[in-house]
């Protein structure tokens, strides 16, 4: 059967607007709403629960399940599916997100549009499985090799999980880059209200596709149809492009320039410039009381809930304290912590990890504020209070 | 050896957080009595990683080492590498995982392992899903049962591991079965006293898995190999032997029972008798039990 995205159909699949749902279910959603027709998975705590939503979903609006005999397996028919022509998406945990790193480089370095959804738990390695963690933040910026841009979304709540992947979708398909949805054990396994969005509330973008004429068409340069786009025209498998799509490092034409410095530098610099050129007009983040504040708590995902209790909590006490939540972390939204450590003294970034973050905050902030970590492992939340007595002023 | 003449000593002791009529709890204490306490054991990811450790309490009376989902066999090849450097040849190497670290995620390094002739014990409990994660579909899943990833039951049939090994020439493989404990306990001791890479597969029935009560765990064990849908046997440098029930099938000494005995107390099952029988489906996966019999008949008689 021909996959074509039925907003009709989808929402049939879906049920009523408004639902009691999983964190992990709504990423399901989000997946079906953006037009993704392909999932291919394995089965890991605490991400389960999207392969198996995906499974009993998908093939109902018309969609293709696999399971996959592995992780490695599963991004790699996710970039295949990609260039096939399908909106292609997997979903997985830690261990899981580490077996894929190889495939991730791929998926950068052959521009295929791709979503990963990692439900963070507790590592290294097996680490405590059904519990949540913020540890892959950098590994999803630097875990594969070489140079690259990663596109990073972290979801707060249920609903943002239905969101944010539209928006990874989106995000992946504009840029033809792999996009990762971080979210985690605690909001993977959340059970909140989501209001599906209406079909005319949906902004979906999908890639450029090659149109030029066949033989003045050129695979891995700017656009040859957009002005001023340095992601290419996307030759989908079976539309008669000869595409020759390769992890070496390739010229503009596609083929292997192995032994070519000057081609692996143009290529490089097109792929992670086309992703930071439009690094401010990527930034997602939501503030809070940051007008007047004079402390500066910078937050993304689950951690984000208990950080904001404790800004109320400072707010009632008439401590000047605001929120940045980080909606999409990566690439890194520079402006905004410059411009925030400039105004605050002080910097508090809480984060389910033993702080990873905090690195480019401190980077960024340039020493013009202090700037605090305060981590914490192990699978449990911050409680508020442990937030609010970095806000009291000592 | 009877059940009675097993030894006394106990390897996985209380503790054990395993579920009512765990199959696997059950299969790797006959293992270990029957390795004894010179052994040691590699765990991938699968339900005895968790379920013999969980906190505040180790089930396990030898040393294990809990490896990552893919890497039992070559992590058991190093262990091997260096207990025989340092002259240990008396201690038996185990690699022990699931069907979803054998079949699908282990492949790889299983069949490294076995081919570079690693001299340890590789056993595959096989439940035939993946339960530690909730009931998955794995490569071992049998065609048209219900798992959360196969919702209106799995449309392709179960991989034959026992071929794949095979393809191997180790010196020894064998399948057995919980049900069967002197078949189990026999085979995992004639194993220790082989020298080179061995592989048994223990059919092991789970209860929420399958959908079952918890005290049918035995008796759906001997109903698969009564029916058919498991074998026991062993081959030993490429000669096979059939044992017990499934040797008197392999003879024709005794037809298999309906596999529809087998699938009807099992839930995940369930779609294929209510509210209708189908017919179609069930007939599929007997023909398809026949015709590998019809081949064990036609190589292994």
């Amino acid at each position: 059967m021909k996959y074509k995205r039925d907003p009709k159909r989808i929402r049939e699949v879906l049920g009523d607007k408004i639902q009691f749902i999983l964190g992990d279910m709504a990423c399901v959603y989000g997946g079906l709403l953006a037009g993704c027709s392909f999932f291919a998975g394995y089965p890991i705590t605490p991400a389960s629960e999207v392969a198996e939503g995906m499974a009993r979903l998908l093939p109902r609006v018309g969609g293709t399940y696999i399971q996959m005999e592995d992780e490695i397996g599963s991004l790699a028919a996710v970039i295949g599916a990609s260039w096939g022509g399908a909106k292609a998406m997997t979903a997985t945990s830690g261990p899981g997100f580490s077996l894929m790193m190889e495939n991730y480089g791929y998926a950068v370095m052959t521009e295929t549009p791709c979503v990963i959804v990692n439900v963070q738990r507790t590592g290294p390695s097996t680490g405590q499985p059904t519990l949540g963690a913020q540890g892959d933040m950098m590994q999803v910026r630097w875990g594969t090799h070489g140079d690259f841009e990663a596109i990073a979304l972290a979801p707060s709540t249920v609903q943002e999980c239905m969101d944010l992947t539209i928006e990874a979708f989106n995000l992946a398909e504009k840029y033809r880059n792999p996009v990762c949805v971080m979210t985690d054990g605690e909001i993977g396994h959340l059970r909140e209200r989501i209001v599906i969005p209406d079909e005319k509330e949906l902004k979906i973008i999908n890639r450029v596709p090659a149109t030029i004429d066949k033989e003045k068409f050129i695979p891995f340069s700017n656009s040859q149809i957009q002005k001023n786009s340095k992601v290419p025209d996307f030759p989908t498998f079976g539309t008669g492009y000869h595409t020759y799509v390769t992890g070496l490092t390739h010229n503009i034409y596609g083929f292997p320039a192995t032994d070519k410095q000057k081609d692996h530098q143009e290529l490089v610099l097109r792929i992670t410039t086309k992703i930071t050129d439009d690094r401010e007009k990527l930034t997602m983040v939501e503030k809070l009381y940051i007008d007047d504040a004079k402390i500066a708590v910078v937050t993304y995902g689950a951690t984000a809930r208990p950080a904001e209790t404790a800004v109320e909590m400072a707010r009632r006490k008439g401590i000047k304290v605001g929120m940045l939540r980080l909606k999409l972390v990566w690439p890194f939204p520079i402006k905004e912590i410059q411009n925030l450590a400039s105004q605050v003294d002080k910097i508090v970034v809480p984060e389910m990890n033993l702080g990873q973050i905090v690195h480019p905050i401190r980077e960024y902030s340039e020493g013009q504020c202090e700037v605090v970590n305060v981590p914490k492992v192990g699978g449990e939340m911050h409680l508020p209070h442990e937030i609010f007595k970095y806000l009291e002023g000592k | 050896m009877a059940i009675k003449d097993f030894p006394i000593e106990e390897y996985v002791l209380p503790g054990s957080a395993a579920c009512p009529g765990c199959p696997a709890t059950i299969a790797l204490r006959i293992v270990l009595k029957a390795l004894g306490k010179k052994t040691v054991m590699i765990v991938p990811a699968c339900c005895t990683a968790v379920i013999e450790s969980l906190y505040p309490h180790t089930s396990f009376n030898i040393p294990v080492m809990n490896i990552a989902f893919e890497a039992a066999a070559a992590g058991a090849a190093g262990v091997e590498a260096a207990l025989r450097k340092l002259g240990k040849n008396d201690v038996t190497v185990l690699a022990w995982a699931g069907d979803g670290g054998t079949y699908d995620i282990g492949l790889q390094a299983l069949s490294g392992a076995l081919e570079r002739e690693t001299n340890f014990i590789y056993i595959c409990y096989n439940n035939q899903i993946y339960s530690n994660t909730g009931i998955q579909r794995s490569g071992a899943t049998p065609y048209a049962a219900w798992t959360t990833t196969t919702v209106g039951g799995k449309k392709e049939f179960r991989k034959e591991m026992g071929d794949i090994i095979r393809a191997h020439h180790i010196p020894y493989s064998a399948q057995t079965c919980i049900s069967y404990p002197d078949d189990l306990y026999n085979k995992v001791k004639k194993a220790k006293e082989i020298e080179g890479p061995k592989y048994i597969e223990i059919l092991t029935p789970c209860p929420p898995g399958w959908r079952f009560s918890m005290e049918k765990t035995v008796e759906m064990g001997r109903l698969a190999v009564e029916t058919g849908v498991w074998a026991l046997y062993e081959c030993k440098n490429d000669v096979v032997t059939f044992n017990g029930k499934s040797r008197l099938i392999l003879e024709n000494k005794i037809k298999r029972v309906p596999i529809e005995e087998w699938m009807r107390p099992q839930g995940r099952f369930k779609h294929l008798f209510v509210p209708k029988k189908d017919v179609k489906r069930i007939k599929a996966l007997e023909e398809h039990i026949e015709k590998i019999w019809e081949r064990y008949r036609k190589y292994y008689i």
